[in-house]
């Protein structure tokens, strides 16, 4: 504060005044922030304060300051009741495939359009492969029962008429990993090549043209060219999803496997188990420690990946 | 590469082109043909659906799904109301409070701003979860049942308002500084040089705003219990998921309750879904390369 008058520091009640000056010579400024400051406060900062709830036997009718301490009992439930380890496995196998996965796909797609020189095919899949990008997970379900759906679903009525048994995902869980794979790098494929596209066009042309005239073929061209200057950008995209790989996609698992037992087997995370001993209200406490144990692991994660970023390049570092 | 000129294709190119045109193909198809699907299944009349289930080239016409869906239309046309007020409320709040805050962040003469960053970035690190959070909302805020809480929630992304920082600092200094000069004051200063230059910023945050409103069913179903507040994505949400249910029962072998069914619902429930995507599919065409742009406009660091 107030760096640009030094010599006023040295005496304290002369600072004062300077940063009241600072502060009324800024007013404007600082009121077109308080709007965005008090939203904060109250949506993100309290609850962190919230996360106490994790120690405190939670009673609706008391509130958060009435209900009293418990200490750990609310972990120890939730140690006792054997889920934290499959569902920690759980959600973060899932988005380790998702980023691996997405990638691929991701850096594929950019390179193959990329190279399509047929202008209308170019334009039209590169739309196509967006479309997915713009429904909401409620519509995906949609889109699994018009697809996948036991009665009417097209693969179903194309086994049907092959002779074969129909197949249906509803009560077997064993298609469900690949499914919601599936699902996910079907979302979310045509936006995030956009990001490879925009470095691909960065790439410096001339490489390309001196590794024709010495005679490569274009499979050298992509893996000795291409990949290599996009590694910077996969790389920063991995640890940014990295660092998240702790909090799964609510919404995704929500509605593909919701409350269906069977599906839940292989299905379950923990921002699904945080949401259902939630809204069960009798496990409010044990919701809470989850949710703290997740807070925990993902503020940790964050911090690591961000600190590896700083140390492979300062300049693509969050802060 | 594209503007290279070939005169003749060699094999290894033949060959990549094949590989590259045929992936694409499959992968954009499989993308678009769900769309198809329903959008041709909700035209499908019930005793083809019945006997042939979803189709890619429909046999009998009939709009009779749509029938269905409109046969009691005061809900849909409620829920379209909300989702609508709520998109429309919501955006213009959440660009307004991410390009304000996203300006003084990039003010250079503004001294906290480095303070104030981490301030709000903090929050994307570290969050409290769900729990507490809710909560709050619900037993302190009385977010049940109003249309706040199904605006509020999303209405200050703090990556959008990165977005709107990096963009505001390419804005010269120089214009602030002139107005200044002029006795211009903040604010004004804000609303009336810097917003009419940050019209493609307005843009794609209002686009990624909008979207991300009319796909909400998340806070509608923590917040709202009352039937003529909620919007359709979580309207499109119960009809599909009560079928879910049926399907769940038919699949433990309580064939019974297959008896009483004779709403035709394989058809409903994709003339629905039409009518829920039917707006952002009908403006795809125009919005996306607002949203090809809004990703580069982002791509500059925090």
């Amino acid at each position: 504060m107030g760096k640009q008058d030094k010599p006023l520091k040295t005496a304290n009640s002369v600072h004062k005044q300077g940063f009241m000056k600072e502060v009324s010579a800024n007013k404007l400024l600082l009121l077109m922030l308080l709007p965005s400051v008090l939203y904060v406060i109250i949506f993100s900062y309290i609850p962190m304060g919230g996360v106490l709830l994790a120690f405190k036997n939670y009673n609706f009718a008391k509130g958060f300051f009435g209900s009293p301490w418990c200490g750990l009992s609310n972990f120890k439930f939730l140690i006792i009741s054997d889920k934290l380890w499959p569902l920690t496995r759980n959600t973060l196998l899932y988005n380790f495939a998702f980023i691996v996965v997405g990638m691929i796909m991701e850096v594929g797609f950019a390179i193959f359009i990329n190279e399509i020189t047929c202008r209308w095919f170019k334009k039209a899949f590169q739309s196509f492969m967006f479309l997915p990008y713009f429904i909401s997970w409620v519509v995906v379900v949609a889109v699994e029962e018009a697809v996948f759906g036991y009665e009417y679903g097209i693969i179903n009525q194309l086994l049907v008429s092959l002779g074969m048994k129909k197949i249906n995902i509803y009560v077997n869980s064993a298609p469900w990993p690949f499914l919601l794979v599936l699902f996910r790098v079907w979302k979310t494929t045509g936006y995030g090549s956009i990001v490879y596209m925009a470095a691909i066009a960065g790439i410096n042309q001339e490489m390309y043209e001196a590794a024709e005239i010495d005679g490569s073929n274009i499979w050298q061209r992509i893996f000795r060219i291409t990949i290599p200057n996009l590694v910077p950008t996969m790389f920063i995209m991995f640890l940014l999803a990295v660092g998240n790989i702790f909090r799964g996609d609510f919404g995704m698992f929500f509605q593909l496997i919701g409350n269906n037992s069977v599906l839940l087997e292989v299905g379950d995370i923990l921002d699904l188990f945080i949401y259902r001993a939630m809204v069960s209200s009798s496990n409010i406490g044990m919701a809470s420690a989850a949710g703290f144990y997740q807070s925990v692991l993902c503020f940790i994660t964050i911090m690591t990946t961000n600190w590896l970023v700083k140390k492979y390049n300062p300049e693509y570092s969050l802060y | 590469m594209n503007a290279r000129i070939k005169l003749k294709k060699t094999p290894d190119h033949v060959v990549f082109d094949i590989v590259s045109y045929g992936l694409t193909f499959i992968f954009g198809m499989m993308c678009l043909i769900p769309f198809y699907l329903i959008f041709i299944s909700s035209f499908a009349s019930d005793s083809a659906l019945l006997r042939n289930g979803y189709r890619l080239i429909p046999k009998e016409f009939s709009l009779n799904s749509y029938q269905w869906v409109f046969k009691s239309p005061q809900r849909i046309f409620l829920a379209y109301r909300n989702t609508i007020f709520v998109t429309v409320t919501g955006t213009a709040l959440s660009v307004l409070l991410s390009t304000m805050t996203g300006y003084v962040l990039a003010r250079k003469d503004f001294p906290w701003r480095n303070g104030f960053s981490l301030f709000y970035f903090f929050t994307t690190l570290f969050n409290g979860g769900l729990v507490p959070w809710y909560i709050l909302c619900t037993q302190y805020l009385g977010f049940k049942n109003k249309f706040i809480s199904m605006i509020l929630p999303m209405a200050f992304p703090v990556w959008n308002m990165i977005i709107a920082k990096n963009y505001m600092k390419g804005i010269p200094y120089e214009i602030i500084e002139s107005a200044k000069v002029d006795g211009a004051n903040d604010i004004l200063i804000f609303f009336r040089l810097i917003l009419p230059v940050a019209t493609p910023l307005i843009a794609t945050l209002g686009l990624f705003s909008a979207l991300t409103y009319w796909n909400d069913w998340y806070n509608c179903m923590l917040f709202v219990t009352d039937k003529n507040k909620q919007n359709l994505q979580y309207f499109l949400q119960e009809m599909l998921g009560s079928i879910e249910a049926l399907k769940q029962l038919i699949a433990k072998g309580e064939s019974s309750v297959l008896d009483n069914v004779t709403l035709p619902q394989a058809g409903i429930k994709m003339a629905m879904t039409c009518v829920v995507v039917g707006p952002i599919i009908f403006l795809y065409p125009m919005i996306q390369k607002y949203f090809i742009k809004g990703l580069t406009i982002g791509a500059v660091k925090g």
